[in-house]
């Protein structure tokens, strides 16, 4: 299993010398992986299909309880068996698609890595692997949308696309850790015995909220689907993956996945229930008002997306088989139809439905399929979409609550879809011949593969919906329901409400088809509307964050060292003083008692020195008032006992004070920069500071929180390093590396002086060359 | 003498604070000598202050005899002090030369050097 999974990431690794090495073949060859994990997972269909879990696991980090730990059960196992069959077709697809550009091995690599990353994404059972896993899925995404890096446009829908689904899996991270906090586990197989624990917790709500805002961004639910139709700015066989069949549907899985633990209260039917519906519908209709073939498909995905939000926030047995079906069949038609319009794309050069029209004869094979899978799409008997919805709409009928406005928004959304269907199924394809950018031609094997299988795969499962029924979709429902569920699958269900819908949204769909452009032009004032929806709101959100960060970079990173150190300076001194006034248990006891006057002279003398090198005006005072400083402290390190210390710091100061003089002579003399207020105002601060360290000193001489290790160096200088000056033998022995680290930085301070000091030469002789 | 010193090294700080708020850049050199004999009188005042008892073996022995200063303190401000003559050195040198180069002392006039 741990293979399977990572097989994609490995495959990826090698799979630009893969294509370097077969060239035009590589998308069959590297398409094998997909083919052979769709059989491997496919051997996994006994076990489950009678509602049985297979738990495989693996430690990562035992110290942090994160386990690699892989669930299968129906849903996943069906998730899996997309992200692999589709792989399969996409990866051939893209091997023909993009024959020929520069970064084919490039695009290899980021779709492997995606179906590695998706595959451990719907099999994780932790919860952290499976974050991990989600937000692969939201980077690679993020490479594919950008593919043609070089298009500005790309570049902008990518980034969106991050933003977007990566500001969501944030707020997921916070409610899964938070689920995990309440129900004692990361694993995903015990959490979902437990569901009571969660809906009644405190914390529920806070928990649904972060949990559906990671799905809801992922899922392009309003008001998040507006980053979808910008990722069509990615090559096609992306959008058929990523954007339609798999990626997108992350969100629905962990909807699906969670829905044992946070489903079947209120707050979970009317957040998924009526979100849900309004994306539907959203969806729809702008899938309808659009003319460009990506963006039509693209938002007739976002209605996709919105109707399985909702049939898992329905929650009903019927609901759940309903949305399991739903999910293959839009898997099925949407994955064929993206491949059908990248052949028109490819073969025709159409990007725009009203490009297109009596394409048949040119290519009567791809025409045949795309009508194929658009029947499914429409759900027109005999096809699985059929199936599909006949369920939604007893679905939608029966829901416990709201069943009015859903099955309203449900009706008009299929009538719509209808509509769409038409639009991808009738209109390139029938009709008068329209002159197309290219020259039309049939399109490749490769190309039609995907197309004419998904397409007969839609009509199998509807003639024989008893085929998927109990094997894997049963099986995904219940691992929804956390229960088996008693629904099944059945073309044939009577004549009832469900199949009057039917016929009356086919009847009005195909009428606002032949009206379609009499549609588009009569709701043409609704796009006022753009100027306030999600995208401005996301535009404007970024454009804030910019100018907050100019904002604070222009108040925190102001250039003035001063200001730098002043904001330091009073927030310690600040934070200082209302640490020393809380605690209570702090000691200061000042003791003058044990000072001996020459003492007292030299620190008299030394803060004398201090305060005329402050306020001096001449640069010579300056610099001999801080040797007298520097003396000063020599003798005091003399008087108690430091005499190596001592003698390092006359030598030292004395070299200062040579250094500073021969240096400063060549700079001009102090200027009266400072108005006498501000200079009051850092006198303040100065002393404060001053004073805290004061304090400071007084309060830590009356703790002593550990033994110091002087005693063990006093104790074995004569025995272990045969000197008997102490200090001497920790530097050159007990503490030989410290030594050797001052020496580095003194040689990297000697080489740093020398440097500034010979390139003005240098430069000095080039000025002078030039001026000749 | 800790109390002594508590206020000789607040003092100094003092002073080393008030020269680094300064526009002049040689005021700021200034103010980092004070400072870094600030730190260090700071971190011998921490080790305990003790008169006349440097620690030394004494010839023939194997301990000190009695109560010793705390070795280590002394060997890290004599770290201290030589690694601050080498920042010093180089700060001085960079000092000057960006004199050269900028022809001003004053740092509001070094704030946009980029040109």
């Amino acid at each position: 299993m741990l293979l399977a999974v990572l097989s994609g990431f490995l495959l990826a690794v090698a799979a630009p010398w893969v294509h370097r090495a077969l060239g035009r073949h590589s998308g069959w060859v590297l398409a094998l992986l997909p083919a052979s994990l769709f059989i491997y997972f496919a051997t996994f269909l006994p076990q489950i299909s009678g509602g049985g879990q297979v738990v495989i696991e693996y430690p990562w980090i035992p110290g942090l309880d994160i386990q690699l730990s892989f669930l299968v059960d129906g849903l996943s196992l069906l998730f899996a068996l997309i992200v692999s069959g589709i792989g399969f077709f996409v990866v051939s697809y893209a091997g023909r698609y993009l024959e020929g550009e520069r970064d084919l091995g490039r695009f290899y690599v980021l779709i492997l890595a995606f179906m590695g990353s998706m595959l451990g994404l719907v099999l994780s059972s932790n919860l952290i692997s499976l974050f991990v896993f989600w937000e692969l899925t939201s980077i690679t995404s993020y490479l594919l949308i950008g593919y043609h890096h070089e298009e500005a446009k790309s570049r902008k829908a990518a980034l969106q696309g991050l933003f977007v689904t990566v500001a969501g899996g944030l707020a997921l991270l916070t409610g899964l850790i938070m689920m995990a906090m309440v129900g004692g586990s990361y694993e995903l197989h015990e959490l979902l015995t437990s569901g009571d624990i969660f809906r009644e917790h405190d914390w529920y709500l806070a928990i649904l909220l972060l949990v559906l805002l990671g799905c809801f961004t992922k899922s392009a639910q309003y008001p998040f689907h507006f980053w979808l139709p910008n990722a069509m700015a990615a090559p096609t066989p992306v959008s058929a993956y990523l954007h339609s069949a798999t990626m997108v549907k992350a969100g629905v899985y962990l909807m699906a996945r969670l829905n044992p633990s946070l489903g079947g209260t209120e707050a979970w039917l009317l957040l998924l229930g009526l979100l849900g519906a309004v994306t539907m519908f959203v969806g729809v209709f702008m899938s309808v008002r659009s003319t460009g073939i990506k963006q039509v498909l693209a938002y007739s995905t976002v209605m996709a997306l919105g109707t399985l939000t909702m049939l898992i926030g329905v929650g009903t047995e019927t609901a759940l088989m309903a949305a399991m079906a739903f999910l293959l069949a839009h898997s099925l038609y949407k994955g064929a139809l993206f491949l059908v319009a990248g052949i028109l794309d490819h073969e025709a050069g159409c990007k725009d439905f009203l490009q297109t029209g009596g394409l048949r004869s040119a290519l009567p094979i791809t025409a045949a399929f795309a009508s194929l899978a658009a029947l499914s799409l429409a759900g027109v008997i005999p096809m699985f979409g059929f199936v599909a919805k006949e369920l939604l709409f007893e679905a939608v009928l029966e829901a416990p609550a709201l069943a009015g406005i859903l099955t309203f928004l449900a009706v008009v959304s299929a009538i719509m879809v209808v509509a769409v269907a038409a639009i991808v199924g009738i209109r390139p394809w029938y009709g008068p011949r329209v002159d197309t950018p290219k020259a039309p031609h049939e399109a490749p094997p490769a190309l039609l593969a995907g197309p004419v299988v998904l397409a007969s795969l839609s009509l199998l499962f509807g003639l024989g919906a008893g085929l998927v029924d109990q094997g894997i979709i049963a099986a995904a429902a219940g691992a929804v329901h956390g229960a088996p569920v008693s629904v099944y699958l059945s073309l044939w269900h009577g004549f009832n409400l469900p199949l009057l819908l039917s016929v009356l949204t086919l009847a009005l769909g195909l009428t606002l088809y032949f009206n379609w452009d009499r549609f588009r032009d009569s709701t043409r004032f609704l796009e006022v509307l753009n100027r306030y929806g999600p995208e401005v709101a996301y535009e404007k959100s970024m454009a804030g964050m910019v100018w907050l960060s100019e904002w604070q970079t222009r108040v925190l990173q102001n250039g003035y060292l001063r200001y730098y150190l002043l904001t330091i300076l009073i927030s310690t001194v600040a934070l200082v003083t209302v640490t020393l006034m809380t605690h209570a248990d702090i000691l200061i006891a000042p003791d003058l008692s044990d000072v001996m006057v020459h003492e007292a002279f030299i620190v008299a003398v030394l803060l004398l020195a201090a305060l005329v090198s402050v306020t001096t005006r001449s640069r010579l005072g300056a610099v001999a008032s801080l040797g007298v400083v520097g003396f000063c402290v020599a003798l005091i390190y003399v008087l108690f006992s430091a005499a190596d210390v001592g003698i390092t710091q006359v030598l030292v100061e004395t070299l200062t004070v040579i250094m500073l003089v021969l240096v400063l002579f060549r700079l001009p003399g102090f200027l009266g920069l400072t108005p006498t207020v501000l200079r009051v105002r850092d006198a303040v601060i100065a002393l404060s500071v001053g004073l805290m360290m004061t304090v400071l000193i007084l309060a830590a001489s009356a703790v002593q929180y550990a033994d110091s290790i002087s005693a063990y160096f006093i104790q074995e200088s004569q025995p272990s390093g045969y000197g008997r000056n102490i200090v001497n033998v920790i530097l050159v022995d007990f503490r030989a590396l410290d030594t050797l680290g001052e020496i580095v930085v003194l040689a990297l301070a000697a080489v740093g002086v020398y440097a500034m000091i010979k390139f003005r030469a240098e430069d000095n002789n080039s000025s002078t060359t030039l001026e000749k | 003498m800790e109390t002594l010193m508590a206020f000789t090294v607040g003092g100094l700080f003092a002073a080393a604070i008030y020269m680094m708020l300064r526009r002049s850049i040689v005021k700021l050199v200034i103010g980092l000598v004070l400072l870094s004999n600030a730190a260090n009188l700071l971190l011998f005042t921490q080790a305990g202050l003790l008169r006349g008892a440097p620690p030394l073996v004494p010839e023939g022995a194997m301990q000190p005899a009695g109560i010793v200063a705390d070795p280590l303190a002394q060997a890290l401000i004599l770290t201290a002090i030589v690694i601050g003559f080498g920042v010093l050195a180089f700060a001085v040198v960079l000092i000057h030369r960006a004199y050269e180069v900028v022809q001003a002392d004053d740092m509001d006039q070094m704030k946009d050097t980029d040109t």
